[in-house]
């Protein structure tokens, strides 16, 4: 598409850049249009009324505007335990190790598997009758009623289950890409391994931590499944997937669904902003540390 | 990776000759005091060290032990007979998975995955590759556009974008068809190969390509008999990345699917969501057959890419 409309004057253009073309053509036919697309129709309310009576709608309908907070309380507190349970657990396995290669492989099992067989598995393990409620209660750490399913815990565990491999792998390709030896002349001038990690480990990480919690937050905002299967979806986990999943293919309002999806998609790109925008006003540096 | 064993073997060796009885302060003090870099050397203990080490390695070994105790509640549940409130199932039985496969239609559901993720595998690599050749190797104008343009997937969660695909297709009539299905998990997977791809492709180096030509190589030729044998090891290893992710991929078929066009994870949905109308061992016996195929394909993977590019497009890191 862009290949051919935006042709300059030069002069031998390598035919090969349309190679480009098919991908980018099926991209923007699957993508951008439904997006633009979905972008329009929000302003298109299927009950009448003005151009932003859709978004009206979700901002006072207490049965709309509320998932926000709720998606928010649930992926907040996901991706601070996600990234931050990451960044030791990451140091001290930066090493290439065979318990590195352990870790790693048995890690990536969670993400593969997926949130809905992780639901399924929670609903049997930490239901009332489940493995890890009877060795609370076997250990005698709790001796209330243990519940872990059909609420607010339910999804945020399942988030944690899912989000923390994924945030640790990430963390662990930026911390072993940072150059050792930089650490090593470090230690040479007396710094303690927590210096070395403050000082030296620290400010490299910034740019690659600050990715990989955009993306920790962005997975847990959109969170879905579990929060349908593990959570009480019509009241406290009621997060704003199942509400645009509701409008589209319950009461077949597409074009509420597709507001309520613009308004998720807004608040992700502002969080993630924010956190951008954090990391500029705390960090100023290389974008890339590393390896020279 | 040499220097930074010796540096760690050095630790210890200089810190221990400075800890004396009796000085088991505070972690934090230690901290504190971190920008003397002289000072801080002696207040760190090897006590507080490990500590630290016990409680990040029990926090791992505490997640893991509960991740797989998980999975292994799906296994015994799946054979188990009568299970309430003991530690094991009263008897053991596999007619669990009989009926899974009978309550379920899973040969219906299985040959729909099969089709799918088949067909998102090789259109993916056959669009991607190009594409990302066209990446590796020119200069176009519009490049950083495209770029951007790939990288968007990736970033904006299925969840987001799914919902209005969703109501694209059913506007021209494509939701709840298999084209329908395969179209919408091509999204993601594309520019996942892509991106996969580019500096797979960068790295071949250019000059083969004159060499080729010197020595009286066309260009299908040099395709064939340069390029391509060249490019299979990637390809294979951003094919199995898409299928791995394909089998889980879970929002953009549970959007765009019909009755008839189920994937694995999306009847394996249902079935939990309606927990009731079947028995919970028949869904964990299909929740099993689940995890095997998908387990399978991880081991497959992994013999060919590292664990981290399942998660995300980050190159690894050379050692």
């Amino acid at each position: 598409m862009n290949a051919g409309t935006l042709s300059p004057p030069v002069a031998a253009r390598d035919p090969k850049g349309w190679l480009v073309a098919p991908a980018l053509i099926f991209i923007v036919a699957l993508f951008i249009y439904p997006f633009a697309y979905g972008l329009v129709l929000s302003f298109q309310p299927m009950n009448g009324g003005g151009l932003w009576a859709n978004y009206v709608a979700f901002f006072t309908d207490t049965s709309m505007w509320p998932t926000i907070l709720v998606t928010l309380k649930l992926a907040v507190p996901a991706t601070l335990i996600n990234v931050g349970v990451s960044i030791p657990v990451a140091f001290a396995l930066r090493r290439n190790s065979p318990y590195q290669k352990l870790v790693t492989t048995l890690l990536v099992i969670p993400v593969t598997l997926g949130t809905v067989l992780i639901a399924d598995g929670m609903l049997t393990y930490f239901g009332p009758n489940g493995w890890f409620p009877q060795a609370l209660q076997g250990l005698h750490l709790y001796t209330n009623e243990v519940r872990l399913t059909h609420n607010y815990w339910g999804v945020l565990i399942s988030l944690i289950v899912s989000g923390f491999p994924f945030a640790f792998l990430l963390t662990l390709s930026y911390v072993t890409g940072i150059d050792p030896t930089l650490a090593s002349a470090a230690a040479t001038l007396g710094a303690s391994p927590w210096q070395q990690f403050l000082r030296i480990y620290l400010p490299l990480l910034v740019p690659g931590l600050t990715m990989a919690a955009c993306l920790s937050f962005v997975q847990a905002f959109s969170v879905f499944p579990s929060a349908v299967l593990l959570g009480a979806p019509a009241g406290p986990t009621r997060v704003m997937s199942i509400a645009a999943a509701e409008a589209a293919f319950e009461n077949y309002d597409y074009s509420l669904a597709s507001a309520i999806a613009m308004v998720m998609g807004f608040v992700q790109l502002l969080v993630v902003a924010g956190m951008l925008g954090a990391r500029r006003f705390f960090y100023s540096g290389p974008v890339t540390g590393g390896k020279g | 990776m040499t220097t930074d064993h010796h540096v760690t073997q050095a630790w210890p060796a200089s810190a221990k000759p400075q800890t004396q009885a009796g000085q088991t302060e505070d972690d934090s003090a230690g901290r504190n005091r971190g920008v003397q870099p002289g000072k801080a050397v002696k207040q760190r203990t090897p006590l507080a060290e490990r500590i630290w080490k016990v409680l990040v390695w029990g926090a791992m070994v505490f997640f893991l032990l509960n991740v797989l105790l998980l999975i292994a509640t799906v296994a015994v549940n799946s054979v188990g007979t009568r299970w309430f409130g003991t530690l094991l199932p009263q008897g053991f039985t596999l007619h669990w998975y009989a009926q899974a496969w009978s309550d379920f239609q899973l040969a219906s559901v299985l040959w729909v995955t099969v089709e799918v993720v088949g067909a998102v595998v090789i259109l993916s690599v056959l669009l991607g590759v190009p594409a990302a050749y066209a990446l590796a190797r020119v200069q176009f104008p519009g490049k950083r556009f495209a770029v951007l343009v790939f990288l968007l997937p990736l970033m904006v969660p299925p969840v987001t974008y799914g919902i209005p695909m969703a109501t694209v297709m059913y506007k021209v009539g494509l939701a709840g068809t298999l084209p329908g299905v395969i179209l919408a998990n091509l999204v993601p997977a594309l520019p996942f190969v892509i991106l996969v791809m580019t500096p797979f492709i960068e790295q071949i180096d250019p000059n083969l390509e004159a060499a080729a030509r010197i020595f009286g190589a066309n260009t299908f030729r040099y395709f064939r008999y340069v390029l391509l044998p060249l490019l299979v090891p990637g390809m294979l290893a951003a094919g199995l990345l898409v299928l791995v992710r394909t089998i889980g991929m879970f929002e953009l078929t549970f959007f765009t699917a019909g009755p008839g066009t189920q994937t694995l994870v999306v009847a394996l949905y249902y079935a939990v969501f309606s927990t009731g109308v079947r028995a919970p061992q028949s869904i964990d016996a299909m929740a099993m057959i689940y995890m095997a195929i998908t387990l399978v394909w991880v081991l497959i993977a992994l013999q060919f890419v590292s664990p981290t590019q399942i998660v995300s497009r980050v190159k690894e890191q050379k050692r």
